[in-house]
């Protein structure tokens, strides 16, 4: 089994209602580990489920309307702390689409509070924040050291009174990858969500997260950015879009995103060789909420630091990691 | 997975699969009274799995996790499987159980009526639930208290009792060997061995209680009972359990309804003996 099931039944919820014990277990199994089960139950909606579904579908319906909830209050706290600073707060992520009401948040999953600032101000708000009661989570010099030289975020920061994580960005990508987006564009673009927040445009939503996918990172979670992406795509122009993505020098991952969501939860996409591998990648996982495909999944953490950054910094940055005694496996 | 179990304890009802067989087969003997869960579904799945690459053959370790783990949890060995199995469910209930409050104590039942024990580990109020199970009450769990956030009645979660070190000895003396689980020596608790609920305990699982007495209860001290404050109550019931900022409102009505209807005493007692006789006679004072 693998999360092809999770898929199918988020693409079309009627198909659960043909589910039985076993397969309802393995599907519940993969919507937690993927963190999308309170997707799954706002998909599935009223439909008819066993007794003991319904149970598990209202707990987590109930999770993600907390998850919302304490979301919006740390956006409403980081908000607090930066106004007397004068630096719009431009949220990304699981935050903005939760405050925004987009069909991205519904019953998603929100960590961290991302938030997204010019860069000529990254030093102002960091001061800010450490007043405001958010304390530093690493304390390794080498990490906080490459984190400012070559990330494109602030080393993690934590609140010390209510323990959430915030990421500071002044770009979605980090400064080591291969594309270079246009923040200063995407920052002038930004759309009001409320006073003082802001979101990025339609477009550029699309190209983060498409960003976020594709060209950083291992895709672990990736099942559920491209459900992201799936919702973030409804009514776009797509003209628009590739104008836009294009601008970022992130063509290539939007097609791609768009090509992956149409396969995946949508009306079928023609995919190339490297499509079929991403795919086979991000359903890696079976009924018992189990990683599978180990080699792959090693594959594509390797290329995550390939991606990263050009492989003489690399190759420093690994020795370095290791002598820390940090082992990839 | 290779090796797998479904059964249903109170409420919550686990679905387990292990690399290995050992610990399946340790579970069906002790777990062989209890109800597989209705229509098959289970609420959490838990799993035990290799610590490492070579840990299912070679030093065979468990790693254990589930819906809900935690990434830095210390691998087990697989003489330890059983126990293994037992934490995996209790992480599941600590970290993904929503539908009650769940509060970090044993609770017993008599005439309806609940008396809710909680403290650190070590306080003895697993071994006074196991005791009093044995002698009237009926044991409604040894780790988890489930509080109705509705009606505030106390729910049971009577999985197997956790019997450690010297506990072992005086809860064996008093049990039928059959419903003593294998001895598990050098656990990073000590020794351990489980303890089947009995018969009655099993049978009605699903049936709640007005709580009518909490007890923070101390083992190794003379003879004493304190009043405890309400502020007090409240704040150590909220550090006693896992879920209480995960339901937010509803958890905090549930509790302080708990803390302002249920009276509170601090006891402390040298032996099992007297703290039976204690908790008889507080029992009947507050009747």
């Amino acid at each position: 089994m693998s999360a092809r099931g999770l898929v199918r039944a988020l693409r079309d919820p009627d198909v659960v209602t043909a589910l039985d014990a076993g397969g309802w277990n393995g599907l519940i199994a993969m919507a937690r580990a993927e963190r999308l089960v309170g997707t799954l139950a706002l998909r599935i909606g009223d439909r008819r489920v066993p007794d003991a579904v319904r149970q598990i579908l209202d707990d987590a319906r109930l999770d993600a309307e907390r998850e919302a909830r304490q979301a919006l209050w740390e956006a409403d706290r980081a908000t607090e702390a930066l106004a007397g600073i004068d630096v719009p707060v431009l949220l990304l992520k699981g935050t903005a689409y939760a405050a925004a009401g987009l069909r991205a948040g519904q019953g998603r999953f929100i960590g961290d509070l991302d938030i997204l600032v010019p860069r000529e101000a990254m030093e102002q708000v960091e001061h800010a924040l450490l007043r405001a009661g958010w304390e530093w989570v690493k304390d390794d010099p080498y990490d906080d050291a490459y984190y400012r030289q070559w990330m494109h975020e602030l080393p993690p920061m934590i609140h010390a009174g209510r323990d959430r994580m915030i990421d500071v960005h002044h770009s979605i990508l980090p400064l080591t990858a291969r594309q270079a987006p246009d923040m200063a564009a995407m920052i002038a673009d930004a759309v009001p969500i409320a006073k003082g927040l802001y979101m990025l445009s339609p477009e550029d939503r699309i190209c983060h997260a498409a960003a976020h996918l594709l060209a950083d990172g291992d895709l672990a979670g990736g099942l559920r950015n491209l459900w992201d992406i799936v919702c973030l795509l409804d009514g776009i122009d797509p003209s628009a879009l590739e104008a836009r993505a294009a601008r970022h020098g992130l063509a290539a991952h939007v097609g791609q995103a768009r090509r992956l969501a149409a396969a995946l939860y949508g009306e079928g996409a023609r995919l190339s060789f490297w499509d079929r591998i991403v795919a086979a990648r991000l359903l890696a996982r079976d009924g018992w909420g189990r990683e599978r495909r180990k080699p792959l999944r090693f594959a594509f953490s390797v290329r995550s630091h390939w991606l990263r950054m050009p492989p003489g910094l690399l190759a420093r940055h690994l020795f370095t990691k290791w002598r820390k005694g940090h082992r990839p496996v | 997975m290779n090796h797998a179990l479904s059964l249903r304890i109170g409420p919550a009802t686990f679905r387990i699969g292990s690399t290995w067989r050992r610990p399946v087969e340790a579970l069906v003997a002790l777990y062989a009274d209890y109800p597989a869960p209705v229509d098959g579904v289970a609420d959490f799945t838990v799993r035990l799995e290799p610590a490492g690459p070579f840990r299912r053959w070679l030093r065979p370790s468990i790693f254990i996790t589930g819906d809900h783990g935690l990434a830095d949890a210390a691998p087990m060995s697989l003489a330890h499987g059983l126990l293994a199995a037992e934490m995996g469910m209790n992480l599941q209930m600590a970290l993904g159980w929503r539908r009650h409050l769940l509060l970090h104590a044993s609770s017993v039942e008599k005439d309806g009526r609940a008396l809710v024990m909680t403290g650190e580990s070590g306080s003895g109020k697993s071994t006074l639930a196991a005791q009093l199970g044995e002698r009237g009450w009926r044991l409604m769990g040894d780790e988890f208290a489930l509080l109705d956030l509705d009606t505030g009645a106390v729910f049971p979660f009577p999985r197997l009792v956790s019997l450690k070190n010297r506990a072992i000895d005086v809860l064996a003396a008093e049990t039928p060997q059959r419903r003593m689980g294998p001895l598990l020596a050098g656990t990073a608790k000590g020794d351990i061995r489980h303890l089947v609920p009995n018969r009655d305990a099993i049978g009605r699982m699903g049936e709640g209680a007005k709580p009518a007495l909490l007890l923070f209860p101390r083992f190794g001290h003379a003879a004493d009972v304190r009043a405890v404050g309400q502020g007090e109550v409240f704040m150590r019931l909220t550090q006693a359990s896992t879920n209480y900022v995960a339901l937010g409102e509803p958890g905090f009505a549930a509790l302080t309804r708990f803390v302002a209807d249920v009276p509170a005493r601090a006891i402390d007692f040298p032996s099992g003996d007297e703290a039976v006789a204690l908790v008889e006679r507080l029992w009947k004072e507050c009747g």
